[in-house]
């Protein structure tokens, strides 16, 4: 292919601004008293307010509020001590007051950022131009009723906290990348489920590209309520094609909203909702400034979580912890926290921990499809095999027996090993007879060994193994079986 | 037959000489006979008797009585009663029936009040004149080819020609204050966020302010003392410690600072007006207030700032009517589009949608700075005149209207010569001032109002001036003719 007709795709810079929606987990609706609880009835979590009821007031939730301050503290932003909610304007029948209240030119969270590492080893320093509280709206239900839509006010006026980055990530590796760490920020701070498939946490995609880093930008699409990293990841790579495509071809690129279509892994422009809308904000007059007291932002801080960021960098510097490793530890909190706790029992034996959370437990977890907070194995409990594994009672081989058991439910390490016997077999007496016997056994691969064919010691390894039923401390078995076949 | 004060009544009860059972027929009978004044909106013959005879158990089981209790009253159309009509004078709402109550109702209700119906208003607050009711103009009981004022005129209808002792109204540029000068009665707005909105429709809802029309301040003031106070469920409400509103009433008003604004007795000011008011102020003078002349430089920019902001709050406000969920569905729609467009030109009058395309115009990207910004930072020079002219004085006076009831129908094909009626009460609204409106004599057969505003939270100094003046005064107690 001429390379003159066909540019590299090098040539283009894509840039990418997300806007994430996070819900945020308390009890009760940003302005009214009823439940956020996901899954009921439709319409059986509606105050009056969330139908939009003549006369009904809206009142803000404090913990909604705290939650964003929360978010604003951990990423370095500052907090407005008087931000606005506004209204935004427009028709829509799971609207149902006809506005949504939002915030617009005064948010709660200021500029702040976040460091992210992208997957090929990079780190990168994303800002965050904003996060600002609002409220969801409802849904329409399109497939309940003959030829009619039905509404479902659950989730109106369910607080939603969204997070808006600047035009600064360039490629789809990077906007993932970067959503993965707010994802892990919210979930870590306690302040959203993160759970994509119930929409807890969705974002929407502002796609642009440009002739080289230091071109005018170019026209953006946004690509609406993407709900999986790899739907963004694989939207965002179409959205980029598409336009370098289209630009290469002389088209022109439509400012629109577009829809990513899982099935087909493609985007395709929306109908516009009116393309040209205009929201008509202005503050809500329902509402008094939100203030926010220097004291309440003080208190947030000092109740803050050591966060993800630093405690990856602790788990390496200080606990000699590979990257990898510290990256996986820190991609939720109670995996964090679990290890943590495991190795407060196990002093100095980060790496052994590390490898014991990320692999038994994490495969186990993984098999049983659960969380880290529901394990039946606890942080305790497997500090105690561990124990006994550093000890020398037990072999590797024997302890992922044990963990096995334990997650099964039979009991604590000791009491598993005790039942079945398995303490490691340490005595020279009891292991210099098994070796004997194994000896005694095999006389020509004795003499084959001792011809000089050394490979044959772990056959002799094995054998005394199955001896002692496993049991045998590997490293003094091979000591004396060495010994033995030198004599 | 007409009604007596609420004290009088509730001696009455006390005495046992009446009974609220016999208090609310007799309300009932009255607002039967005044019907053709098209006062009410609905009347709830069943409710009220329920009520009454619930009042009557509690009295005749030895509960102690509030002062309210077992008096009669009327709320106007636009707070929620709980499974009652709830209509705001509009067609939108003509079959709304709520599932809740006003603070307002739920404060009068525990009072042990009788709402003996709704009143008719202008739909959803918009007007001064009460024409723009989708269930018919309310006539002036002074004079019935004249209208009673708005929004809140079947309140005002209703307390002048007896019906009543009192009825509820709210205030979003002088819609209690205006109708109550109209009528000859007293009529309260507080401060902003002084009595609950929940349940109060809005309409603009930075502006929009509940109170009460009586036939004289200390009648004003119970009402006052019942309703007021913070209530969580309005985040605009405002958590002060009661004053002793009624203990005050009779503190002699030797020395008080009355500032006279010289913009309130501009040249569009009816003669008639001018004189009334003045003997007013002698009258307060007398009475060892002092009088002292003081200026609102910014008065004459009320009425465009208020036309701008009311406005566009109720672009917004009124949006949730959209036939969606309650309220008028038109029966035409053919998509959503029309759904909403015809739903909302068949349930809207036509001041109403005005209203709302003007509101929606001034928030338009491109204009909101010119015109709902510009709006806001005039306000906040009436506001610091206000300010300022506090001060120096502790009331500012002046006439409530620049004339007496109009024709009906006079204004109703002009819609700024309507709005030039709101020009002396819009600018409290804006400021979140209460203000009071008395009756000062009437001009031409007709009665005359005088405002008094007060600072913010200052209700108890504005109503013990009030009733000071009404006890050296019979104005309050004048009557239209049968």
């Amino acid at each position: 292919m001429n390379a003159r007709m066909k540019p590299a795709a090098s040539a283009w810079q894509a840039v990418i601004g997300l806007e994430i929606h996070a819900q945020l987990s308390t009890a009760s609706k940003l302005f009214s008293g009823a439940s956020t609880a996901y899954g009921a009835e439709p319409n059986t979590q509606t105050a009056l307010l969330d139908c939009a009821m003549p006369g009904t007031l809206p009142v803000p939730n404090r913990e909604a509020v705290r939650k964003a301050i929360q978010f604003g503290l951990a990423i370095d932003a500052t907090i407005a001590p008087q931000s606005v909610f506004a209204r935004k304007n427009y028709f829509y029948p799971d609207l149902p007051k006809g506005y949504q209240i939002s915030q617009y030119e005064l948010p709660v969270v200021g500029a702040g950022r976040l460091r992210v590492r992208v997957d090929d080893g990079r780190v990168i320093e994303v800002e965050i131009q904003r996060a600002h509280l609002e409220e969801d709206a409802g849904k329409s239900v399109h497939d309940a009723f003959h030829a009619e839509t039905g509404i479902d006010l659950n989730r109106a006026g369910t607080p939603l906290l969204e997070i808006v980055s600047a035009p600064v990530l360039h490629s789809a590796a990077e906007a993932v990348a970067y959503m993965r760490t707010v994802h892990t920020l919210v979930r870590w701070l306690g302040i959203c489920d993160g759970n994509m498939q119930e929409g807890s946490f969705r974002c929407d995609c502002n796609v642009s590209v440009r002739r080289g880093s230091d071109a005018p930008l170019g026209t953006r699409t946004e690509i609406k309520n993407v709900n999986s990293f790899r739907f963004v990841e694989k939207a965002i790579e179409y959205e980029i094609e598409r336009q370098i495509r289209a630009l290469e071809n002389g088209e022109a690129i439509v400012q629109e909203t577009r829809l990513y279509d899982p099935a087909r892994h493609q985007t395709r422009s929306m109908r516009s909702k009116e393309s040209a809308d205009d929201y008509r904000y202005f503050p809500d007059p329902d509402l008094p400034p939100l203030v926010i007291a220097a004291a309440d932002i003080a208190r947030e801080r000092d109740a803050l979580p050591e966060l993800p960021q630093a405690r990856r960098e602790r788990y390496v510097a200080q606990l000699g912890l590979p990257e990898a490793d510290a990256d996986q530890l820190c991609a939720d909190r109670a995996t964090a926290d679990y290890f943590e706790a495991v190795l407060a029992v196990l002093p100095g034996q980060a790496k052994l921990c590390a490898n014991w959370v990320l692999g038994e437990v994490a495969a186990s977890l993984n098999e049983a499809g659960i969380e880290i907070a529901a394990a039946p194995v606890s942080a305790a409990a497997l500090a105690q095999l561990l124990a006994r594994l550093r000890e020398g009672s037990i072999s590797g081989k024997i302890a992922k027996d044990v963990f096995a058991a334990m997650w099964a439910g039979e009991g604590s390490a000791d009491a598993i090993i005790e039942a079945r016997g398995l303490r490691q077999i340490s005595d020279s007496g009891a292991l210099a007879a098994a070796i004997a016997a194994v000896l005694a056994e095999h006389p020509s691969q004795v003499a084959d060994y001792r011809g000089g064919n050394e490979k044959l010691l772990q056959f002799f390894v094995g054998q005394a193994m199955k001896r002692t039923r496993g049991q045998a401390n590997p490293q003094q078995l091979n000591e004396l079986l060495r010994r033995a076949l030198a004599g | 037959m007409s009604a007596a004060s609420i004290a009088a009544l509730a001696a009455e009860l006390a005495a046992g000489r009446r009974s609220a059972r016999e208090l609310a027929e007799d309300a009932l009978l009255r607002a039967e006979r005044g019907a053709a004044l098209n006062s009410f909106i609905r009347i709830d013959a069943d409710g009220a008797r329920a009520a009454a005879n619930a009042v009557d158990a509690q009295r005749a089981a030895g509960a102690a009585p509030s002062q309210l209790s077992g008096i009669p009253f009327a709320h106007k159309d636009i707070f929620c009663t709980r499974g009652v009509a709830t209509t705001c004078g509009s067609r939108m709402l003509r079959d709304f029936v709520p599932p809740y109550d006003a603070q307002v109702v739920e404060r009068l209700a525990s009072a042990g009040a009788v709402s003996i119906g709704k009143t008719n208003m202008d739909e959803f607050a918009m007007g001064s004149s009460n024409e723009n009711s989708a269930y018919g103009a309310v006539a002036n009981p002074w004079d019935t080819a004249r209208v009673p004022g708005g929004s809140s005129g079947g309140s005002a209808a209703a307390v002048a020609a007896g019906i009543v002792p009192f009825a509820t109204g709210t205030d979003t540029g002088g819609s209690i204050r205006q109708p109550a000068a109209f009528c000859g009665v007293t009529g309260l707005k507080p401060t902003y966020g002084r009595v609950s909105r929940h349940g109060m429709i809005a309409y603009a809802s930075s502006l929009d302010c509940a109170g009460v029309l009586a036939r004289s301040a200390a009648d004003c003031a119970v009402v006052f003392d019942a309703i007021a106070g913070f209530d969580p469920r309005d985040a605009t409400s405002v958590a002060r410690p009661a004053e002793a509103t009624l203990a005050l009433l009779d503190q002699p008003l030797a020395g008080l600072r009355i500032g006279v604004a010289r913009e309130y007795f501009g040249s569009g000011v009816q003669a008639g007006v001018g004189e009334r008011v003045h003997a007013a102020l002698a009258e307060l003078e007398r009475l060892g207030a002092v009088l002292v002349d003081i200026s609102l430089a910014n008065a004459h920019h009320a009425i465009a700032a208020y036309y701008v902001i009311a406005p566009a709050e109720a672009s917004s406000n009124l949006a949730r009517y959209d036939g969606v969920r309650y309220g008028h569905r038109t029966a035409q729609a053919r998509s959503l589009d029309e759904l909403y467009s015809l739903s909302r030109a068949e349930g809207f009058g036509s001041e109403v949608q005005r209203r709302i395309l003007v509101g929606t115009y001034a928030l338009s990207a491109g204009y909101y700075d010119a015109y709902y910004l510009r709006a806001q930072k005039v306000r906040r020079l009436i506001a610091n005149d206000f300010a300022a002219a506090f001060a120096e004085v502790d009331l500012i006076a002046g006439p409530t209207a620049p004339t007496t009831a109009f024709r009906l129908g006079e204004k109703a094909g002009d819609a700024l010569a309507m709005y030039a009626a709101d020009v002396n009460t819009v600018a409290v609204n804006l400021a979140g001032l209460p203000a009071i409106s008395v009756p000062a004599g009437l001009a031409d057969g007709l009665p005359v109002g005088l405002q008094l505003i007060a600072p913010a939270f200052a209700e108890a100094r504005m109503l013990n001036a009030a009733h000071q003046l009404q006890q050296a005064t019979d104005w309050h107690l004048q009557e239209p003719a049968a």
